[in-house]
């Protein structure tokens, strides 16, 4: 009931606080306003959907297709990442962790990667038989190498072999004596066939052939060696020293330079200077040049594209600033200021260039990843291009509704309430 | 409602709502537009006053300086004791929005938003809470007898429903002074009435309501008529049976 009676006049202040608008108000009116008309908003953000979506898929597109350079130019040479030791003066001991291959197969674009060296065997006496003399064995095992590899600079090395297995995590992690033998070393020795249960006896010890190797794409000179795994190697013969260890990876095409990067703080989080990763000769300057031309056009035409949608958001908000002229002047009315109006119809016009530019950069994401999955390749997606790509469409709306926030401002109210 | 207010000759003077006193307006050109003439006019607390008068004498000027939307070019206007002709903009608004309620004839009503909605928009300007504004609405609603029709769109209300929702909206602030435009513009006769009731209905109960119209029936309704004619106020021509209650005769015309 006390309700009903209009407060008395004569106890105010004289002075009425002013009238405000809260953000979290501010922003749900301007959303409630771009829900309420989901098929005008839609059209109204198309411009700065396409615009943005141009935009990230040729950056996108552009930068993926750098990266497929090895297509072009030799796969096998584009997806080799050497890591060597780089820490000075230290040959006895190898800064590389015990955990080398599974530190490798975290990084993305690894296939597989890990440690090999070749070992420091005393006399390299190389026989299929326990009891040879050094002159024996310089007819039969001469030139033979010993070579320490990790089961994941197995797999890097993309072995084919003639006959029996590769070694794998359970002989590396306990140490066992087995070995590979190339295939020029398996001639040299006359082994041919595994259903013997052959050994090879380096120095008097043996090691159990378990396969041989017709061929390999990466470190050659294993054909005329035995490749015992690194476990094993260091127990018998202690950390290289003729040579120093090396990490051998192998990258899918395209990320031969980003795994280079990444590789040495993956090793050594500690000291990433210890590590110093050879990366393939990079392309991109190459495949730049190739490019700059036909990527600059589209960009051009992303921010065409940009503009236009612009214009579509200033020239939508416009005609609802017309059209909502009652509004308008029904909100002036109730208290609204003329900056609670520009900024009302300046948040949906934000709201709108946002959300394009959200979708524009989901779509152009898509339309990369579409494309890679496509042709086989690896689609690069650089963060600097993608993570602000919706800001774009922000700016967008932002400038876009400029004109059309300060009109509305600018709207007489009974003018608008009297029609 | 049982302590109705309704002699305001009991007190002995209610407050003053508001005062204009010589206010004119002039639209510059040539000749210059007199849209108002050294106008007089006091509204006190719980009068129902209508404006009356043809098109094009002066009723939407005299709306819009009494809803604060435009100023006086000479005398002073005074409400809730606050002379505002010479307030910053920033106070003219604030004072648009909390002290005064506007009913227009267009009704004016959002209409992708419910009937608690609409009304609730009155307060958005005013108060920060969210729930406290439903709050105000629904009781609001309430009051012009909607209390069922909360969660209705304007589109599936009738017009004299809309124009209820309209005057829920205009009281939700609590303001010193109801301002309709031609209020019943936009009504069939038998729906006018009953809007009528309730602006009847709301004064009875304490409200201060100023109705402007073309309308003679509807200017019949109110306590005390004055009449606007090329710019002028005219003398109040009747008092109806509350002459002796009625506030003191108020707005004498600065006739020729």
């Amino acid at each position: 009931m006390s309700a009903l009676l209009p407060r008395r006049a004569g106890t105010r202040a004289l002075t009425t606080a002013p009238t405000r608008l809260h953000a979290r108000d501010l922003l749900a009116e301007a959303l409630t306003g771009l829900v309420q008309r989901p098929g005008r908003s839609t059209l109204t953000m198309l411009g700065t959907v396409l615009g943005v979506w141009a935009f990230v898929a040729v950056l996108g597109l552009t930068s993926t297709a750098t990266g497929q350079i090895t297509k072009s130019f030799s796969l096998l040479e584009e997806t080799t990442v050497t890591v060597t030791d780089a820490s000075p003066g230290s040959t006895s001991a190898t800064s590389f962790p015990a955990d080398t291959d599974a530190r490798l197969k975290r990084l993305n674009g690894v296939v597989s990667g890990g440690l090999w060296w070749t070992v420091p065997v005393r006399d390299r006496i190389i026989s299929p038989r326990p009891d040879v003399t050094s002159a024996d064995a310089e007819a039969q095992g001469s030139g033979i190498g010993v070579y320490a590899a990790s089961p994941g600079a197995l797999r890097a090395m993309r072995p084919t072999l003639s006959t029996g297995t590769l070694y794998g995590t359970f002989h590396q992690s306990r140490g066992e004596r087995v070995c590979l033998l190339g295939i020029s070393a398996a001639r040299l020795l006359g082994i041919s066939r595994l259903d013997g249960s052959p050994a090879v006896f380096v120095d008097g010890t043996s090691y159990s052939v378990v396969g041989i190797v017709a061929d390999t794409e990466r470190l050659p000179q294993t054909l005329l060696g035995v490749v015992i795994p690194t476990t094993t190697a260091l127990r018998a013969y202690g950390a290289p020293t003729d040579a120093p260890a090396q990490a051998l990876i192998q990258t899918r095409p395209g990320a031969a330079q980003l795994v280079a990067r990444q590789a040495p703080l993956a090793l050594r989080p500690d000291q990433p200077d210890l590590m110093k990763a050879t990366p393939p000769p990079d392309p991109h300057g190459l495949r730049d040049q190739v490019n700059t031309d036909l990527s600059g056009l589209f960009l051009v035409l992303a921010v065409i594209c940009l503009v236009v949608g612009a214009f579509g958001i200033a020239n939508t908000t416009l005609v609802a600033v017309l059209e909502r002229r009652a509004e308008i002047g029904l909100r002036r009315a109730l208290g609204a200021r003329p900056r609670h109006i520009t900024a009302q119809f300046l948040t949906e016009s934000t709201a709108l260039g946002t959300l394009g530019g959200l979708i524009g950069t989901c779509l152009g994401v898509g339309t990369v990843l579409g494309t890679a999955l496509a042709r086989d390749w690896t689609a690069v997606l650089q963060p600097a291009a993608v993570l602000p790509a919706p800001l774009v469409g922000t700016v967008t709306g932002l400038l876009a509704g400029l004109y059309p926030a300060l009109r509305a401002a600018r709207t007489e109210p009974l003018t608008a309430l009297r029609r | 409602m049982t302590a109705a207010p309704a002699d305001p000759a009991s007190c002995a003077e209610p407050p003053v709502v508001l005062r204009l006193a010589g206010c004119s307006k002039t639209y510059p050109g040539s000749p210059p537009v007199h849209a108002l003439r050294s106008a007089d006019l006091t509204v006190r607390a719980g009068d129902y006053l209508t404006v009356v008068g043809p098109s094009g004498s002066g009723k939407s000027t005299l709306l819009n300086l009494l809803g604060l939307l435009d100023r006086p070019t000479a005398g002073t206007f005074t409400l809730a004791g606050v002379d505002v002709a010479g307030l910053p903009e920033r106070e003219r608004t604030a004072l648009r929005g909390r002290r005064i309620g506007f009913v227009f004839q267009e009704f004016h009503l959002l209409p992708y938003r419910t009937a608690r909605e609409n009304v609730a928009l009155a307060q958005l300007y005013v108060t920060g809470r969210a729930a406290d504004r439903d709050r105000a609405a629904t009781d609001a609603l309430e009051r012009v007898g909607l209390g069922h029709r909360l969660h209705a769109l304007p589109t599936t209300l009738s017009g004299g429903e809309r124009q209820r929702v309209a005057i829920a909206r205009a009281l939700v602030n609590e303001p010193d002074l109801l301002l309709c435009d031609e209020p019943t513009g936009n009504l069939d006769s038998g729906t006018a009435t009953t809007v009528m009731d309730l602006l009847g209905r709301l004064n009875a109960a304490g409200v201060t309501v100023v109705v402007i119209t073309h309308d003679p029936a509807v200017a019949a309704r109110a306590r005390r008529r004055v009449t606007i004619l090329d710019g002028r106020i005219l003398v109040p021509d009747e008092h109806r049976g509350v002459r002796a209650a009625g506030p003191p005769t108020a707005g004498k015309a600065g006739a020729p």
